[in-house]
């Protein structure tokens, strides 16, 4: 692999740019790997790039029934960010923050990392009180985070609607270490990178079963290409954790729901970072192209159609309108749909399976993209050592059985809910 | 989408609550507590589920759906399902 820099670019600039070679190799399946990943988003990837590189493991396969970077690598709003309060996620999801951090410097590939901060709003005193709580969770555990008052919001985004009759803002939660990264690049940078330490990246290639040693053992998977014989078979499919899980014969504490995503027409620069609106589900920034990429809730009921309804479209932009009344005459460029791994407490599971020789990396709701560094670290960790890592040690299957859930937002078994 | 509700007729999806998987039953005692309430089927494709008409006749309905299509084969009350 030739090294991206600055006198790369120089020398195909003089060259009339004919010189650039792929950045990845896309490989036809080998017979047999020591690990096999299912599922060529940023979380397979990942894993694959840390398992070659941290482990030196290099005879692992990534297998994608389409392209990579096809499912909700493709279709996420690109936030990073590390605000959560409960004590089985801080650890992670910082963790997470910190491979941003590096993010660069370990692929040499833009990833765009931009720590642009993440600003919560609060509209009431008891939402101002849970969020210093939050932030005092997170600030003991070494994060940043700032509670501001009203006025130091409206330094920020004097454009909000402050004195909306019906959620005034009072301030926010701002964490000056979140921000963006764009995810294509992350796919393209995480693909590269493993594929220049012998990684195979196989695209075109739907796992359709498991084969299955006489003691139940899985050593490896059927697909489309033909056999693929594995030591270890590591699941990282998102939306379809439940449907290849069942082909192993197991049932997952996990819906799939429908998460939509938007983009307006490009804009002069207006958001600084990234906003939440604290009384409706709304959340927007601005990409460097200048579309505003906002979001909110999941559509509500089981769906694989990863196309969205239009009463969600209408309840998003009016979360919009209430929190900055100023982008009304925006004009929407595109919306589209990709489909959440839902669990039922809302937090992920990286864990062995029932299953010897299978390891689970699904349930990561509509919050998979900013836990992609640390999802694939702590995954390759798993599946190289068969001991979870430190950080990602509560995301167990079975703590929906012990009764140790990890419920951010207190829902309950309500997967249409977190 | 639209509902059938056996009582309103065809009705707005905005009109209902959701419940989901309509198959799994509460078991007596302790004894399958856990798959009741946590492990679900998942399937893409047809869907039994729980819809509550709540901005209506306030009947729990048990729906057919296809959960990649949207498609919807009928609704039934949810009483005359579970006997």
């Amino acid at each position: 692999m030739t090294r991206y820099s600055f006198l790369s670019l120089v020398r195909h600039a003089l060259g009339g740019q004919r010189g650039w070679k792929p950045a990845w190799r896309d490989a036809a399946p080998r017979d047999a790997y020591d690990v096999v990943i299912v599922g060529g988003g940023g979380h397979g990837l990942a894993t694959a790039h840390y398992l070659a590189k941290v482990h030196g493991i290099r005879r692992v396969a990534v297998l994608e029934k389409g392209w990579i970077g096809g499912g909700n690598a493709g279709r996420n709003t690109t936030i990073i960010r590390s605000n959560y309060l409960l004590p089985g996620n801080v650890p992670f999801y910082e963790w997470s923050m910190k491979l941003w951090e590096g993010l660069e410097r370990d692929l040499n590939y833009n990833a765009m990392v931009s720590q642009r901060g993440v600003l919560n709003l609060y509209h009431s005193d008891a939402q101002r009180d849970a969020y210093a709580r939050r932030g005092n969770a997170m600030r003991m555990h070494g994060i940043d985070a700032e509670l501001l008052d009203r006025d130091a919001v409206r330094g920020m985004t004097p454009f909000l609607d402050f004195d909306n009759a019906r959620f005034p803002i009072q301030g926010g939660l701002l964490q000056r270490r979140g921000g963006t990264a764009r995810h294509d690049a992350v796919v393209w940078g995480y693909a590269r990178a493993a594929s220049d330490r012998g990684v195979d990246i196989v695209q075109n290639c739907e796992v359709t079963g498991f084969l299955r040693a006489p003691d139940g053992r899985v050593t490896g998977v059927e697909t489309t290409r033909g056999q693929i014989r594995a030591g270890k078979v590591g699941i990282a499919v998102a939306g379809n954790s439940s449907r290849v899980a069942a082909m192993a014969g197991l049932r997952l504490p996990i819906e799939s729901h429908v998460l939509q995503a938007f983009v307006s027409e490009g804009l002069k620069p207006v958001i600084p970072g990234v906003v939440t609106f604290g009384a409706g589900h709304f959340y927007v920034s601005q990409s460097d192209k200048g579309g505003l990429v906002f979001g909110g809730d999941i559509d509500g009921y089981n769906s694989y159609a990863q196309r969205g309804n239009l009463p969600v479209v209408e309840d998003v932009c009016e979360g919009g309108m209430a929190l900055m009344p100023m982008i009304g005459r925006v004009r929407l460029l595109r919306s589209w749909g990709g489909i959440m791994d839902m669990t039922m407490d809302g937090s992920p599971i990286i864990d062995r399976s029932p299953v010897d020789g299978l390891y689970l990396n699904a349930g990561w709701c509509y919050g998979g993209f900013k836990a992609t560094p640390a999802s694939g670290w702590c995954f390759a960790h798993l599946m190289a050592t068969d001991r979870p890592h430190e950080a990602a040690a509560a995301y167990r299957l079975d703590r929906f059985r012990s009764g140790h859930l990890i419920d951010e937002k207190g829902q309950g078994a309500q997967p249409n809910l977190h | 989408m639209r509902i059938p509700c056996p009582f309103c007729g065809s009705r707005d999806a905005q009109e209902f609550v959701y419940r989901g998987d309509a198959d799994p039953v509460r078991p007596e005692g302790e004894e399958g507590m856990f798959e009741y309430v946590y492990e679900r089927a998942n399937p893409a494709g047809v869907l039994r589920e729980h819809w509550y008409h709540a901005q209506g006749c306030r009947n729990w309905l048990v729906v057919t759906r296809d959960t990649v299509t949207h498609a919807i084969e009928g609704a039934t009350f949810a009483r005359d399902a579970a006997s």
